[in-house]
């Protein structure tokens, strides 16, 4: 803050710690009560919402002074703009979901752990080896409520090859071969294999606590699980590894950014510009800084952010000095890093939430309903997406 | 300039600047001088009492104010608003109302509200009372055993709720190893669409026990001795005479405390948003559950004002049977 601060002394940046304000409770609270922040942050989940309830300012004829706008990949700006390309906000961070896995426990349950699995077929056989190491070990972790089963289920759908909503948003479309493929692995995995362990209805801390705890084999996860279960969860970062997500040639697309007041002026908008530019868009500078994260003692070197596009510079410098910098095996990661230059990113479907609030459904019934019927179950959830995204207008 | 940034950690951490009504406590009215004096003389003593008492009323009533009554006309405004709180908000007369009945989790929700309600009834309101009974008859240990059912109150409910989830844990949980001990075969508790809702019935019981065990002890003790071995001498066994003496006797505060249970357990939130997140399967998610999702995470305040609004509908028939309830009884 104090290099910005040198280089455009006519900016004050007065930091607020809002934490959590990933929690969206606080955030109608603070626009009604005209607290909010000129720069706040957000999940890509909640950027779509927010556009349409047009609670962020319209930043496009400022982007001109953002330099490295060329060399994010466009998927994820993509997140932060509406219908007609207006932007409203830019990423912080970004990934693709991939699969995240504990090395140790492949190598006890007898698996390479440089060889993660590439197909799902794979997955299900080191889920049940790692199963077997004995009572509490769980091969392979979903989740099926708060939300996260549905978006775990968008992310496996695209990677499967399908897709949540029609190309206008205007109708479901997971109702097909895809969708009845992620529900049946999954339902074997938990029934026929027993390799998901016997609780269910997880959510995201309740996987990050079995990851922290070196029980859980598998997860689909970026490689930022790592490092939040290291930081957060007891992990120990050198038994985390992380591959793409098997089978993909897409894969859904997560992260957060930061998005603008829109009460915030002309001249407030583009000195925040200035700020996201130097301090998440820069290499080597804000969060990109490796050196100072090291000094401070966070892990670096683990791909947690792959906003770049693959050819970019911007994405050769970061990964030379990451590397330079690193503080974990980023071999480890490699193979999620070198493979998900060749995985599409896909955003999320229209009204994410409400939909995620659906989907949830048809993955708590097969992960704890031994005699779930998948093609009901799909078709129920089908119709009332439908009414979710008519009730929305898509 | 100066800008401000939210950011996800690191940095002050803003003080909460809740409202805080101050009353006038009852102050001195006047500086001792002849106006003051001559005023006080002409309202008496009794009227002199009840300025002080209005003026500690009036601090209850300013808290009231800001914190029960506004936010109650403020969610009735907004149901029938569309307001994103940066625009001027659009009259969208019952489009809300629309919205919310067309959502397929409505039903659910009701009719789990209304399932969680009679469930709580039948083991929230029973088993406090059967308890006291039992406390009541005790000659020993009985201020320990009162103090280990009040217990659970005194923990915050977040943590007894964590506390049950571990219990309901279908692989190394308490309940399942006592089940298998047992030799009985063990549940999926919170993962089971039929198990699921009761679950979250035992852990609300469980958290409530002690307020309700008291209050009914503290009526079972206002109940005469005499009655009880005129009783006795009848030839009444120990189910008759609660039958009838126990219940006649404590008929108006087992009343009032149904009604404040309907109330409570109608509003059911933090057991389905801490266990279960409302699923499996809609299995568990309420409507106070389902207004949390409208306001938080669709951003549709409207439709979650909406759904609020509804429930306060219902509740105020009950609300109206307590008050009504209190005022003939005092």
């Amino acid at each position: 803050m104090k290099a910005f601060q040198a280089r455009y002394p006519n900016i004050t940046i007065v930091s607020r710690d809002a934490f959590p304000c990933i929690v969206p409770e606080t955030f109608q609270a603070k626009l009604a009560g005209g607290q909010m922040e000129d720069v706040f942050y957000v999940y890509y989940t909640d950027t779509q919402n927010i556009i349409r309830n047009r609670q962020a300012a319209d930043i496009t004829p400022y982007l001109g002074g953002v330099k490295r706008l060329k060399d994010i990949n466009p998927p994820y700006l993509q997140a932060f703009k509406d219908a007609k390309g207006r932007v409203y906000g830019l990423p912080r961070k970004a990934y693709t979901t991939g699969l995240v896995y504990n090395r140790k426990l492949f190598a006890r349950a007898g698996l390479d752990p440089d060889q993660p699995p590439k197909t799902w077929a794979q997955v299900r056989e080191a889920a049940k080896k790692i199963a077997a190491l004995g009572p509490g070990h769980v091969g392979y972790g979903e989740y099926s409520a708060g939300g996260n089963g549905g978006w775990h289920f968008t992310s496996e759908l695209y990677g499967r090859g399908g897709d949540v909503v029609t190309p206008d948003g205007r109708k479901a479309a997971f109702n097909g071969p895809a969708g009845r493929a992620v529900l049946q692995n999954l339902k074997d995995m938990r029934w026929t294999d027993d390799s998901m362990g016997a609780k269910q209805l997880h959510r995201w801390e309740d996987l990050m606590r079995l990851m922290g705890g070196g029980r859980l084999g598998m997860m689909v996860g970026a490689p930022d699980v790592a490092v939040e279960a290291a930081l957060n969860f007891g992990a120990k970062i050198e038994d985390i590894g992380a591959a793409p997500l098997p089978e993909a040639p897409a894969s859904l697309l997560g992260g957060d950014g930061y998005m603008i007041n829109p009460k915030a002026g002309p001249d407030r908008i583009k000195a925040a510009l200035l700020w996201l530019d130097f301090r998440n868009l820069t290499p080597g500078q804000g969060q990109f800084d490796h050196r100072q994260l090291k000094s401070l003692g966070r892990p670096v070197g683990v791909p947690e952010n792959i906003l770049w596009g693959s050819g970019a510079g911007a994405a050769r410098e970061d990964r030379e000095l990451r590397r330079r910098y690193a503080t974990v095996p980023v071999e480890h990661f490699a193979p999620y890093e070198d493979g998900s230059a060749n995985v599409r990113p896909k955003t999320e479907p229209p009204n994410a939430q409400a939909v995620y609030a659906v989907l949830d459904g048809p993955m708590s019934a097969v992960l704890t309903r031994r005699d779930a019927d998948i093609g009901r179950l799909l078709s129920e959830a089908e119709k009332k997406v439908n009414a979710v995204l008519a009730r929305t207008g898509g | 300039m100066t800008m401000l940034e939210s950011t996800p950690r690191g940095g002050d951490r803003r003080a909460a600047r809740g409202g805080r009504a101050r009353g006038p406590g009852g102050g001195r009215h006047g500086r001792g001088g002849r106006s003051g004096r001559s005023r006080g003389a002409r309202l008496g003593p009794a009227a002199r009492r009840n300025i002080s008492a209005y003026g500690f009323l009036s601090g209850a009533l300013v808290c009231f104010a800001f914190f029960s009554w506004y936010p109650m006309i403020r969610e009735f405004v907004l149901s029938f608003q569309r307001n994103n709180f940066v625009d001027a908000p659009v009259w969208v007369g019952l489009d809300n109302f629309r919205t919310v009945l067309q959502d397929p989790a409505f039903h659910a929700a009701w009719v789990n509200t209304v399932a969680f309600t009679l469930l709580a009834l039948v083991f929230g309101y029973l088993v406090p009372f059967a308890i006291a009974l039992v406390l009541n008859e005790l000659r020993h240990a009985r201020a320990y055993l009162r103090f280990v059912v009040y217990l659970p109150v005194m923990l915050p409910p977040a943590v007894s709720v964590l506390l049950f989830k571990w219990f309901y844990d279908p692989g190394p949980g308490l309940f399942n190893q006592v089940l298998r001990l047992a030799h009985l075969p063990a549940l999926s508790w919170l993962d089971s669409t039929g198990t699921a809702l009761l679950s979250l019935v035992i852990v609300t019981t469980w958290m409530n026990l002690g307020t309700g065990t008291l209050i009914y002890l503290a009526a079972l003790q206002t109940v005469p001795g005499e009655l009880y071995e005129a009783a006795e001498l009848d030839g009444a066994g120990a189910l008759r005479r609660v039958w009838h003496v126990t219940i006649p006797q404590t008929r108006l505060i087992l009343l009032v405390m149904l009604l404040l249970q309907i109330i409570a357990t109608m509003q059911v939130f933090i057991e389905p948003y801490l266990l279960t997140g409302g699923g499996p399967e809609d299995a568990t998610i309420s409507v106070v559950y389902l207004m949390y999702r409208y306001a938080f995470s669709y951003g549709n305040f409207g439709g979650g004002s909406a759904l609020g609004l509804m429930l306060m509908l219902v509740l105020i028939v009950f609300s109206a049977a307590y008050l009504r309830l209190s005022r003939d009884n005092t």
